[in-house]
């Protein structure tokens, strides 16, 4: 064991030895090691972006929410059967609010009401067009995290009141303020003067689709007293235990089927949406983009693999007289191996060490340059890259390594 | 006339070959470098093999050296058998028994001379100060202590030699093999060095020596002549007769 050690650092003084004595030929050969590296773990950053811009946008959905639908989210048949359904009014939330409360062992916890369209936002020269406009109660709270980075999310009584007070996104608070603080200050929607009382922490807008960066809420009867022609409508529906969704939503569909007044033989007219559905659908998409990502960038690093294990050839050639010497040293077919093994993997180390550098940089500069692109630079990623880049030492070092420890010493010690 | 077989006092035998063959096989012919040879060297014997070129004198130095192993034939090394030994336990009998120095020193020509010296003590598994301490001391022993630290290209030869026989020395080997040490330096480098073999013999050290000058030759006590394969004398000098004589 203790010889074992001794071989050990023997062994990673030889190979730093080596490195300085063939620097440039070190350099090129580290080279192909350090494009593999950057290439798979900016890939790497931007898959675990991809995912964590995923998630929070499923966050923002919520895992524990059902969402009583016109249509479902995700259409596997004739769009018109559902455009000809009848919508979804706001009032059904009370209704199921008395449901759930006359059912002691019901699943479901609260129903809120969420409207919604599309209006323009303004703050005298500055405008937003197409902003995603929220009428709800202050239950929404309940329901969703709400997390107010200024000021706060409208209270029971400005709700029923309906108050013209508005809380607005991040992206909008933006956009609309830019220079000043937008608490208590009136903005117009759709031309009627709201106060903008809470201004939402940013999110991150991946996806775009969910953000709240980009949407403003308002009370529901202020909305309604506004903006109800188009409007869409939804109940949002939070269960008590995330565990036992599929009861919940069953429970939730007998509901809805007494509000709608269907008869037994009549299918659903409404859709029960969730979380999990966008999931399903959008999971294998990304996940096949990280595989082929992944791939890809991985035929790089394999190219500077190959690099190594062609170094490390001649390196055993260019020695095998010394190798020969070391034999008849006493160096055993195991300390032989370590050697090159260790020579193939501080090359790839070194290799993999200043591409995690360079990648770390280019993160950092896509960060500053693109704040709303997600992109990961984690502690995971340092270890996983060194770990591929010793393993990439390892397999590329072996072949070369396994057949300096099967030299003959006579043979080795005759080489020219 | 002196018995010289009965009257020299002998140390235990060292090495022990009977009828030793190696054959090299290359495409259709054979090439026989060593045709049956029977030797037994004891220990503190001052041997040189010599031998014209191609007589199988180097063959026959990696067989003593366990770096080769025979074709045929039975050899025993401090009494164990090593005709029958694997790859590795021939690597630890090398490293804790023997010791080589070549013709053409095979230094590692990146490391310092003391790094080269402690080059067996690592494979020994000895720790590092105590490595640190004998490599200094065996390499001050040869006459080096003023050149630790220099790296082989700044040598003379002949103090790459004894770069070369200090590690040969430093991990104390029952013999020490010298394939025609002196065959790369001048002749009066040459008899520095044979003058450094000659205070290791006389330190008590087995020496077994390989050269085809006899003026190197005279140096040993013993000397084997080998002709195609075969031993073709086997003659202990006069010398050394009249010298084991004085010590008894
Ligand atoms: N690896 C080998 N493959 C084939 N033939 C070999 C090999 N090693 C040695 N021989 C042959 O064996 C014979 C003996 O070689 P060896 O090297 O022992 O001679 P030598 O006595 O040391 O000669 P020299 O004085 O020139 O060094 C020679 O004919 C040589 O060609
Ligand atoms: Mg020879």
């Amino acid at each position: 064991m203790k010889r074992f050690i001794y071989e050990l650092t023997e062994s990673w003084k030889i190979a730093a030895a080596q490195m300085r004595a063939n620097k440039t030929r070190s350099m090129l050969t580290a080279l192909g090691v350090i494009i593999g590296i950057v290439a798979v773990t900016l890939m790497g950053t931007a898959i675990t972006g991809i995912q964590i811009g995923f998630d929070q946008s499923m966050a923002v959905l919520g895992d524990d929410v059902l969402y009583v639908d016109q249509q479902p989210w995700i259409r596997r048949d004739d769009w018109w059967n559902f455009r000809s359904r009848k919508k979804i009014q706001t009032e059904y939330a009370e209704t199921l609010n008395r449901m759930i409360g006359a059912n002691e062992k019901s699943n479901l916890l609260l129903a809120v009401p969420a409207a919604s369209w599309f209006r323009t936002v303004k703050n005298g020269e500055n405008v937003v067009n197409n902003v995603y406009i929220l009428g709800t109660t202050s239950d929404f709270t309940a329901i969703s995290t709400v997390d107010c980075a200024k000021g706060r999310f409208f209270n029971e009584l400005e709700s029923r009141g309906g108050t013209d007070v508005v809380v607005i996104g991040y992206d909008i608070a933006d956009a609309l303020f830019p220079s000043d603080d937008p608490i208590n200050k009136s903005v117009l929607i759709n031309g009627h003067p709201f106060k903008v009382i809470g201004v939402n922490t940013r999110q991150g807008t991946f996806l775009g689709l969910f953000s709240w960066d980009s949407m403003v809420a308002i009370p529901l009867t202020s909305f309604k007293r506004y903006f109800t022609a188009k409007s869409e409508s939804e109940i949002r529906v939070k269960v008590k235990d995330k565990t036992k969704l599929a009861e919940a939503k069953d429970e939730l569909i007998g509901y809805m089927r007494r509000v709608r007044a269907l008869p037994p033989e009549k299918a659903n007219d409404f859709a029960i949406n969730e979380q999990q559905a966008f999931k399903s659908t959008l999971d294998p998409v990304k996940n096949s983009i990280a595989v082929a990502g992944l791939f890809i960038t991985g035929l790089s690093l394999f190219v500077g693999a190959i690099g190594i294990m062609n170094i490390t050839f001649v390196s055993v050639k260019e020695r095998t007289k010394e190798i020969g010497t070391r034999k008849a040293l006493g160096a055993r077919r195991r300390t032989i191996l370590l050697q090159f093994l260790i020579e193939s993997t501080a090359l790839c180390l070194v290799g993999g060490l200043i591409g995690l550098l360079i990648a770390y940089v280019v993160c950092m500069g896509t960060r500053a340059a693109f704040p709303s692109f997600p992109i990961q630079f984690s502690v995971g990623l340092v270890v996983t890259s060194m770990i591929v880049s010793v393993m990439t030492g390892l397999v590329s070092g072996f072949a070369p390594a396994w057949s300096a420890s099967r030299l003959d010493p006579v043979t080795a010690l005759r080489y020219e | 006339m002196l018995n010289t077989d009965t009257m020299r006092p002998r140390g235990p035998i060292v090495i022990d070959i009977e009828n030793i063959t190696k054959h090299y096989v290359m495409g259709e012919e054979t090439v026989h470098a060593l045709r049956g040879v029977t030797l037994q060297i004891h220990r503190n014997e001052y041997l040189a093999i010599m031998g014209p070129s191609g007589s199988g004198k180097s063959t026959l130095m990696n067989m003593l050296g366990c770096l080769d192993t025979p074709s045929s034939g039975r050899y025993e090394f401090n009494g164990k058998d090593v005709s029958s030994m694997d790859d590795d336990e021939l690597a630890a009998i090398r490293n804790r028994e023997i010791g080589f120095v070549f013709q053409t020193f095979n230094l590692l020509p990146r490391s310092t001379s003391l790094r080269n010296v402690e080059l067996p003590l690592i494979y020994a598994g000895v720790d590092p100060e105590t490595r640190e301490e004998r490599a200094a001391q065996t390499l001050r022993d040869v006459g080096l202590g003023e050149r630790l630290h220099h790296k082989p290209n700044e040598l003379s030869g002949g103090q790459r030699q004894r770069v070369a026989i200090a590690r040969a020395l430093v991990n104390n080997p029952s013999i020490i093999l010298a394939d025609e040490p002196t065959g790369n330096l001048d002749s009066k480098t040459g008899e520095e060095i044979m003058a450094l073999l000659e205070n290791l013999y006389q330190a008590g050290h087995t020496i077994i020596l390989v050269t085809h000058e006899a003026d190197i030759a005279r140096h040993a006590r013993r000397t084997v002549h080998l002709r195609d394969g075969l031993i073709e004398s086997d003659a202990t000098s006069a010398a050394t007769e009249l010298q084991t004589l004085a010590f008894t």
